[in-house]
């Protein structure tokens, strides 16, 4: 095993490590902290179905947003309806045989990146031209922006211009997955994308790509409203009444 | 109304506020009057800050993180996106950028990353993260104050964070170091020695009452009673004790008054609980809003009463409505000891509590009540929902029964009703710009430059359809808007509460 091999190995499994141990800590941990208070912004669903039609065109629709800033969504949705598409294309060097919708969308999944590339470039444009957008953003704002776009741009040389040895690099993360390590193919695009999507993942459990996990444990969103007919008490709440009736 | 110190905005031509250039710093000068030490220590906060002030705010921030999921989330889920930036009226009023939801939420989360986050600990620089300094904390100060914790950002918001959520965090951290704010917790300290807000004891509400009980004789010739400390009434009707003496809100006392009287209700107001507000939810800390709350409880209970009625109050409503079952007990669905207690006492055919809005409504619905609402021929109505009432409560039993229900009221009663620009009305409408612990004298230029887009929306109904009343269902608006209205050129007297206008058309018998 050449020693490239072995360093990308090495990096994907510290990688997956971070992002699913971190990301399972986050889960706890919001899971685990109450909430006290029912806090929906309301007008709120009544019943628990509704509160999982309102999330589902939360997390589909992106519904609050659309309300809200019609380039954010439209740059948004581009972005990441895009890369739900590219990501969905991707299944295939992960599986041997493909499941038939993963081979389906393969064409879709192509052109979806330049949709990603684009809306991430007018989610970035924002930060610039917007002067209420421009106070807000920090220095990661902008490099998880490049850092996307890094990662959509390199995966396009490969989609586009100079084709990568798909077999090899199948055998190599087919292998990551079973044990059973493979050569990875040494093409400077392939390499470059996937140290930053290593990247990547290393960083979402620590910055503001926790929204992913934010948007279904938000209490505003998440809680039915019905108050009057039931009682909530947190833990800590509960502590109260016993101390002074 | 004394010449301002400050610039007035300029009315736009349209309902509409523009959204203005960020101008940094515009409202850096304002600090609200900070609280002193007799409030302070009645409410178990230090009155100045110690040595060790640092220490204690992250040891607070610490447990809030621990206590609040909405905090700790909100915190971390933000992703600068930047779609609530202009739907903050404070932001559109004075331009500051910290009036932009999410800048109010970043003054803590800076704070929250350095010392919570491994990004922060590690690069501060690149994710904006800062040391809390005595300037971080003055800006809390100031910027938490300028905020009336009234959810708009969080409808626009595409994860649902609520910047009243930090708000009230930011304020909880403040008192705890001792840099509280004297107006809310001065009112902490007289509801919960006196009963009420205002600091008007049990006798001068009886005389106050007596006096209103008079006037209602002389003007309609029916004997109208306000009831007080009536042991086993049926209803213990609760209203924010401004009611009691301040216009227009004392119009509505008499509204509610004729409108019990004309179902043939049995009611009481308590002395021991005249108050509906509670300011408790302007601080964020529970244990408090639950003392205050637990004032209602005690009545409830002393009396002997099977129902509980609140008046027109927004931010009461929101505490009564979501808050109280959790606090008290006062609903339904507890099985622990504490609640089953009351809802052995309470009838379980009603919503407990009832919106006094959701009881005319049901009235006028059955028949029971009969109106001239010709009497309301020279006002042209239109309707301001109130923030706590439209995106943190609700009244009936469909979503969106706060937007409808005192708008048939309002309708069963005026011929002339006309609704503001649909932006600026129910889920998405402007507070008042004087909630959540603002309406006080030294925060004056805060209140009027916050009023901005609901004046903007008020002039375009009173230029295009000749709307000369603003119908409220809130103390805080009737007192904001009494307030600011001539700074814009509106009389005062265009102001007034929905049971006002229940009370001018409202039919009684002669007994
Ligand atoms: C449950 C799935 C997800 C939902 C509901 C969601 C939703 C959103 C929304 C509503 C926004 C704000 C609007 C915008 O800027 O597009 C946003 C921003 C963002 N999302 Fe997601 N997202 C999801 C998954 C992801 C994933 C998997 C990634 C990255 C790998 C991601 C990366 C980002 C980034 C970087 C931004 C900020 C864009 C900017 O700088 O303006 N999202 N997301
Ligand atoms: C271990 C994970 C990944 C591997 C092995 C991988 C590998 C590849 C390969 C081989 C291609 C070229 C496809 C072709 O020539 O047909 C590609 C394209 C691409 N990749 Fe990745 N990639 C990974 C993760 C990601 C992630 C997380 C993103 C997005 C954030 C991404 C975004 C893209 C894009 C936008 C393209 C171009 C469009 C396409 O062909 O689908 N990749 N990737
Ligand atoms: S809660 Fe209201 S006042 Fe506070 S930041 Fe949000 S919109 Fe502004
Ligand atoms: S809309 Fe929500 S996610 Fe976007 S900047 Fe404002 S608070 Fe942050």
């Amino acid at each position: 095993m050449s020693a490239l091999t072995a360093f990308y190995i090495g990096l994907y499994y510290v990688a997956a490590i971070i992002l699913i141990g971190g990301l399972a800590y986050r889960v706890y941990e919001y899971a685990t902290t109450p909430a006290p208070l029912n806090i929906p912004t309301t007008p709120a669903p009544t019943t628990l179905m509704g509160v999982r039609f309102r999330m589902f065109r939360e997390v589909v629709f992106f519904e609050s947003l659309f309300k809200s800033n019609k380039w954010i969504w439209i740059f948004g949705y581009l972005f990441h309806v895009g890369l739900a598409l590219v990501l969905l294309r991707h299944i295939r060097y992960f599986q041997d045989p493909v499941w038939f919708w993963v081979e389906f969308l393969q064409p879709f999944g192509k052109y979806a990146s330049l949709a990603m590339v684009a809306g991430l470039a007018g989610l970035w444009a924002r930060r610039f031209l917007v002067d209420r957008v421009r106070y807000i953003s920090t220095p990661s704002d902008h490099l998880i922006l490049a850092l996307l776009i890094a990662i959509g741009l390199s995966g396009m040389a490969m989609t586009f211009v100079a084709h990568t040895d798909i077999i090899a690099l199948k055998a190599f993360a087919l292998g990551l997955v079973t044990f059973d390590w493979q050569p990875l193919p040494a093409d400077a695009p392939l390499l470059v994308h996937l140290f930053l999507v290593a990247l990547l993942m290393i960083i979402f459990p620590i910055s503001k790509l926790l929204h992913v996990p934010g948007v279904f444990f938000s209490p505003t969103r998440n809680q039915v409203d019905n108050p009057r007919e039931r009682r909530r008490l947190a833990p800590w709440a509960a502590a109260l009444e016993k101390n002074n009736g | 109304m004394a010449a301002p110190q400050f610039e007035v905005p300029k009315l736009s031509d349209t309902a509409y506020t523009d959204v203005p250039k960020v101008q940094e710093g515009s409202m850096g000068h304002i600090k609200a009057f900070v609280a002193g030490q007799g409030p302070q220590e009645f409410l178990g906060y230090p009155w100045q800050l110690g040595d060790d002030w640092k220490e204690r705010a992250l040891d607070r921030m610490g447990q809030v993180l621990k206590k609040y999921r909405s905090v700790r989330v909100f915190l971390d889920a933000c992703v600068h996106c930047g779609a609530c930036t202009d739907k903050c009226h404070y932001f559109l009023g004075t331009a500051d950028p910290n009036n932009m939801p999410v800048a109010r939420q970043e003054l803590m989360r800076k704070v929250y990353r350095r010392y919570f986050t491994l990004p922060g600990k590690i690069a501060p620089w690149l994710v904006g993260a800062e040391d809390l300094t005595k300037e971080t904390l003055d800006q809390w100060f100031n910027y938490y104050h300028q905020c009336s914790e009234c959810r708009r950002c969080s409808v626009y918001c595409p994860y649902g964070i609520d910047t009243a959520e930090i708000t009230m965090a930011g304020r909880e951290i403040l008192n705890y170091v001792g840099y509280g704010q004297k107006y809310s917790n001065e009112i902490l300290g007289k509801v919960q020695k006196i009963g009420n807000n205002l600091g008007l004891p049990g006798p001068a509400l009886e005389d106050t009452l007596a006096g209103l009980e008079e006037d209602i004789e002389m003007d309609t010739g029916v004997a109208v009673k306000m009831p007080l400390d009536v042991q086993g009434a049926e209803i213990l009707f609760v209203t924010p004790s401004a009611d009691f003496f301040s216009e227009p809100h004392v119009e509505s006392l008499i509204g509610y008054a004729k409108v019990f009287h004309a179902a043939g209700a049995s009611w009481t107001m308590s002395s021991h609980a005249s108050e509906a507000g509670n300011f408790g939810l302007f601080n964020g800390n529970y244990e408090t809003m639950r003392k205050v709350a637990m004032r209602i409880r005690d009545a409830a209970l002393q009396l002997g009463v099977k129902r509980i009625i609140v008046g027109e109050c927004g931010h009461a409503w929101r505490v009564a409505y979501a808050f109280w079952n959790t606090l008290t007990g006062i609903g339904y669905g507890g099985d622990d000891p504490f609640s089953v207690e009351l809802q052995k006492q309470l009838d379980p055919r009603y919503k407990q509590p009832t919106h006094i809005c959701e009881y005319t409504w049901d009235l006028i619905q059955k028949g029971v009540l009969k109106f001239d609402k010709s009497k309301n021929d020279h006002r042209v109505v239109t309707f301001h929902d109130s923030c706590n009432v439209a995106r943190g409560s609700r009244m009936g039993d469909e979503p969106g029964g706060q937007f409808t229900i005192p708008r048939n009221v309002i309708k069963s009663v005026v011929n002339n009703f006309h609704d503001m620009a649909p932006e600026t009305i129910g889920e998405s409408t402007f507070c008042c710009g004087g909630g959540g612990g603002v309406l006080t004298d030294d925060l004056m230029e805060v209140r009027v430059k916050g009023a901005l887009p609901r004046m903007n929306a008020y002039n375009a109904v009173a230029q295009e359809r000749g709307v000369n009343f603003l119908a409220l269902i809130c103390a805080i608006c009737k007192a904001q808007f009494t307030k600011v209205v001539p700074y814009y050129g509106f009389d005062m007297s265009q102001v007034g509460g929905v049971h006002q206008l229940v009370s001018t058309a409202i039919l009684l018998e002669q007994d």
